[in-house]
């Protein structure tokens, strides 16, 4: 009976690996919970950063991550989906289609530091935006592209074949097929998809040090006209977004109070992406829910 | 019905953002002026800007950072108004110091420091130039304890570490080969934490957490940078092109005014320009000030 | 006549909408493709430029290990070798802890626990990095100052924080290839009377094995092209390592560090650009690794 022996012992070693794997990694959320929360109140979180005083917030940092997020999606979610349409309808199986998917994977290999000198190099300086969120906006478009691209073809192709050839037969074009029948059914896929990879950039920073910049300059929540400098709302104004702020505090930060600033931001940071994922959880099952009906 | 609802309102969004642009351009009052460059300066230059548009609503100023490299290249190539610098135009690669405006808005004084639990309060400028050169490696050399040096430089081509070695170095000698962090922040955390320790940052991000060292029994404080008896400092720098704008130029005479000097600029641990004794050149001269 | 003719001859809206989608989904793949094109054309051209517009020589660049943009001196290769001693390290430790997990939540865990565990995989793989640097920065560096002495900073510190970063990656691709291994395997290997053990030593792991290689070429291409987490925590000295506990520096973290400092088109600018050419070609390399072992794992 060696063999039940070694089953037990091997069962033991792996579920007790895999518990302190498990344990640290959950000690290391909890810890930035714990350490982060007590800094969060609504002080921190509706308050401008200050220079070097203590008992500075996040307001501007928090609106332009999210600013950030809806413009890069406003850029990306449409080329993605198109993208993800032609490779999923009409791509036919030869080279320049095999050659189309190696670069899609080539860009989702690059670095985002990478990325970053890029959109430095071409949107800062080549086309002259400055340090602005439309620079950065683009920049994480490039980083978003790959992986939208990829989870919005897989949503399109787990739509049955059956359902297309039913719209063709009707007489209707390739083209209202798909966008008739087929992205209504591969909605929730693509939507689930999209939250989640605005998650992703929210939390990014290497990419934006050069392209967003590190200054948050003073904005106003009343300007509501997109072309005026102060404006809340003007892609080419300087945004230092949440996750910069942290790299930013800690290294070149006056403020005496960095560390409760940084754990604060910390924490803000994890809750909104655990909210971006149950979003998408929840967005995914209600739009199932209601196709089913 | 649906579509023509669609095409109201996109309509109406497309109008309103055409208003929004007419209105924003037909604004003369609003005057730009960018500031980009070093990220040490970029706290004191933001605050500095906002009691500014206090007074003067009507001029929109952006500090940026990025470094003193970017900043000088970027006003080189006429794409910003002021390239911020903690080093001298012509100290850096690459850029036509002749070409640029300097303006000099504070001084920024340097000091080394330590952990305060080595017990080390004064070294000579030869230790610790013997220090940073790496001819002494154990504090036991300077009258410390017995505890291996740990040097903690800066990022070459930081100012900070260009006018430390300018002040502290001879010419020609090489600072010893040792980790390099590219912020005054983190330079401070390290040392704090570390017990061998020795680095350099300013003034402004001195605190209770780290020892500041006396060189030759001078005391790193304000008064001593103005007459050069603590000779590690540089200026800070705002810099333009030949023929700045007028808001720009209105600006930087605002942040040299005694007012802003005696007010923001000693608040943020910096050096009033006006009681400077002395002047520095770029080669690291110093003469009395005229 | 005539009218039927044209009628008939003309496109009719079906097929002239068909046109439209089809060249919309053109141009935004055309778009992507110029995108890759134009990184790749800009960030060589830029990349070369210290070899042949300053006319630095390519050999010193790659072998030599002294690194001093001040006085000019352009060897690359201690961030060469930290960059991959750290992903190697990284990717080591966290592997075997990443398969181990795997099988524990695939294999052996109530499905129950499932509902749990996923929800927080999906959490720390989406956790940003800047914040794995910033508890690296504040609590691993401190802690390693203490156990080891110096001051925390250097390779071992930033081993622990892209380990990690990159265990939850690893995991989560992981648990979905032992996932994909179909479930008559299992049935078939338990109904020649093996332990369950046997069934996931000899069956389930061999037979996905392709995919297990694949994630982790993924998780240490991350690794790789991680910068601030990694600058935050390895003390940027840009000397040869000698040791887990010493200061150094990788190719990302120079990058960082360097790009605000110098002033484009200089040769330092240039030189920091050949850094960010190597970090591009080594992601293709890790690219092209990741299509070997996805093939490997289709036979």
């Amino acid at each position: 009976m060696r063999a039940e022996k070694v089953d037990k012992i091997a069962t033991t070693v792996v579920l007790a690996l895999a518990g302190l794997t498990g344990l640290a990694v959950v000690s290391f959320l909890v810890y930035l919970l714990v350490v982060g929360l007590p800094n969060v109140s609504w002080h921190f979180l509706f308050s401008p950063a200050e220079s070097f005083k203590s008992g500075g917030g996040i307001r501007d940092q928090l609106f332009n991550s999210l600013y950030l997020v809806v413009l890069t999606m406003l850029v990306s979610v449409p080329l993605a989906l198109c993208a993800a349409i032609y490779l999923s309808e009409y791509a036919p199986q030869n080279r320049l289609t095999a050659l189309l998917r190696l670069a899609i994977e080539v860009l989702s290999s690059l670095p985002s530091v990478v990325i970053g000198l890029f959109g430095y190099l071409v949107f800062v300086l080549q086309f002259g935006l400055d340090f602005s969120l439309l620079a950065g906006a683009l920049a994480l478009t490039i980083l978003n592209l790959p992986l939208l691209t990829r989870s919005c073809e897989d949503a399109l192709r787990q739509v049955p074949a059956l359902q297309r050839q039913a719209g063709l037969g009707l007489g209707m074009s390739k083209w209202r097929v798909t966008t008739k029948i087929v992205l209504p059914a591969a909605l929730s896929g693509i939507i689930t998809g999209a939250i989640l990879s605005a998650g992703r950039i929210f939390g990014e920073a290497a990419a934006l040090i050069y392209t967003a910049g590190q200054s948050a300059p003073a904005i106003s929540y009343t300007d509501w006209n997109p072309f005026s400098p102060t404006s809340f709302l003007n892609p080419l104004r300087p945004a230092e977004t949440l996750a910069v702020h942290i790299w930013k505090v800690n290294s070149e930060g006056l403020v005496p109070d960095a560390r409760a600033v940084s754990n604060g931001s910390a924490a803000v940071l994890i809750i909104t992406i655990l909210a971006f994922n149950l979003l998408a959880r929840l967005v995914g099952s209600l739009i199932k829910r209601r196709l089913a009906k | 019905m649906r579509r023509i609802l669609l095409g109201i309102v996109l309509a109406a969004f497309v109008g309103s953002l055409g208003a929004g642009w007419v209105a924003a351009k037909h604004h003369p009052a609003q005057e730009k002026v960018t500031i980009v460059g070093s990220t040490a300066l970029q706290p004191l230059t933001e605050a500095v800007a906002a009691q500014y548009r206090h007074n003067h609503p009507s001029t929109n100023i952006t500090v940026q950072g990025g470094g003193s490299g970017t900043g000088l290249s970027q006003v080189q190539a006429g794409a910003v108004n002021i390239g911020s610098a903690d080093i001298f135009a012509s100290q850096q690669d690459g850029i036509a110091a002749g070409k640029l405006r300097d303006n000099i808005v504070a001084v920024s004084g340097i000091t080394p420091i330590v952990n305060p639990r080595l017990g080390v309060k004064n070294l000579t400028l030869a230790q610790l130039r013997q220090i940073f050169t790496g001819e002494v490696t154990n504090w036991r050399q300077v009258g410390g304890p017995d505890l291996p040096i740990t040097v903690i430089n800066r990022a070459s081509g930081s100012g900070t570490r260009v006018a430390f070695e300018q002040a502290v170095l001879k010419k020609g000698t090489h600072a010893v080969r040792a980790q390099e962090q590219d912020s005054n922040g983190t330079v401070k955390e390290i040392v704090a934490n570390t017990p061998g320790a020795v680095s350099y940052i300013s003034f402004a991000y001195l605190n209770q957490t780290v020892r500041p060292l006396k060189l030759n029994g001078v005391a790193p404080t304000a008064a001593n940078v103005t007459t050069n008896r603590w000779p590690i400092w540089s200026y800070e720098h705002l810099y333009t092109q030949a023929h700045p704008s007028r808001a720009t130029s209105q600006f930087i005479k605002f942040m040299q005014t005694g007012k802003v000097q005696g007010s923001l600029v000693k608040d943020a641990n910096y050096v009033s320009i006006h009681e400077m004794k002395v002047t520095k050149s770029p080669t690291g001269q110093v003469s009395e000030r005229k | 006549m005539d009218e039927l003719k044209k009628q008939l001859t003309t496109a009719s809206a079906e097929s002239r909408q068909e046109w439209r989608g089809k060249l919309i989904s053109y141009l935004a793949i055309v778009i992507i493709g110029g995108l890759v094109a134009t990184i790749l054309l800009f960030l060589t051209s830029k990349g070369l430029a210290l070899f042949t517009k300053d006319g630095y020589s390519l050999g010193t660049f790659l072998t030599s290990s002294n690194w001093q943009p001040s006085h000019h001196f352009y060897g690359a290769l201690p961030m060469i070798v930290t960059s991959f001693a750290v992903t190697l390290l990284a990717g080591i430790v966290a592997l075997p802890l990443a398969l181990v997990s795997a099988v524990a939540i695939t294999e052996m865990l109530p499905k129950r626990a499932n509902q749990w565990i996923q929800p927080v995989i999906e959490l720390l793989v989406g956790v940003p990095s800047v914040v794995y640097g910033y508890v690296g920065l504040t609590v691993i560096v401190p802690r390693l100052g203490q156990l080891f002495g110096g001051t925390g900073f250097g390779i071992l510190a930033a081993t622990c924080v892209l380990f990690l970063m990159v265990l939850p990656t690893m995991t989560s691709m992981t648990i979905d290839n032992l996932r994909r291994v179909p479930k008559e395997y299992r049935l078939a290997s338990a109904g020649l009377g093996a332990t369950r053990w046997q069934t996931i030593s000899r069956v389930v792991i061999p037979s996905a094995k392709g995919g297990i290689l694949t994630a982790m070429i993924f998780g240490m291409a991350r690794a790789f092209g991680e910068a601030l987490a990694v600058q935050m925590v390895i003390g940027n000295a840009a000397v040869m390592p000698d040791g887990l506990m010493s200061s150094a520096a990788t190719l990302t973290s120079v990058l960082t560090t360097g790009i605000g400092n110098t002033v484009m088109g200089t040769t330092s600018n240039n030189a920091l650009w050949s850094l960010a050419l190597i970090l591009l070609l080594m992601s293709l390399a890790f690219n092209l690794l990741l299509r070997l072992a996805a093939r490997k794992g289709e036979h």
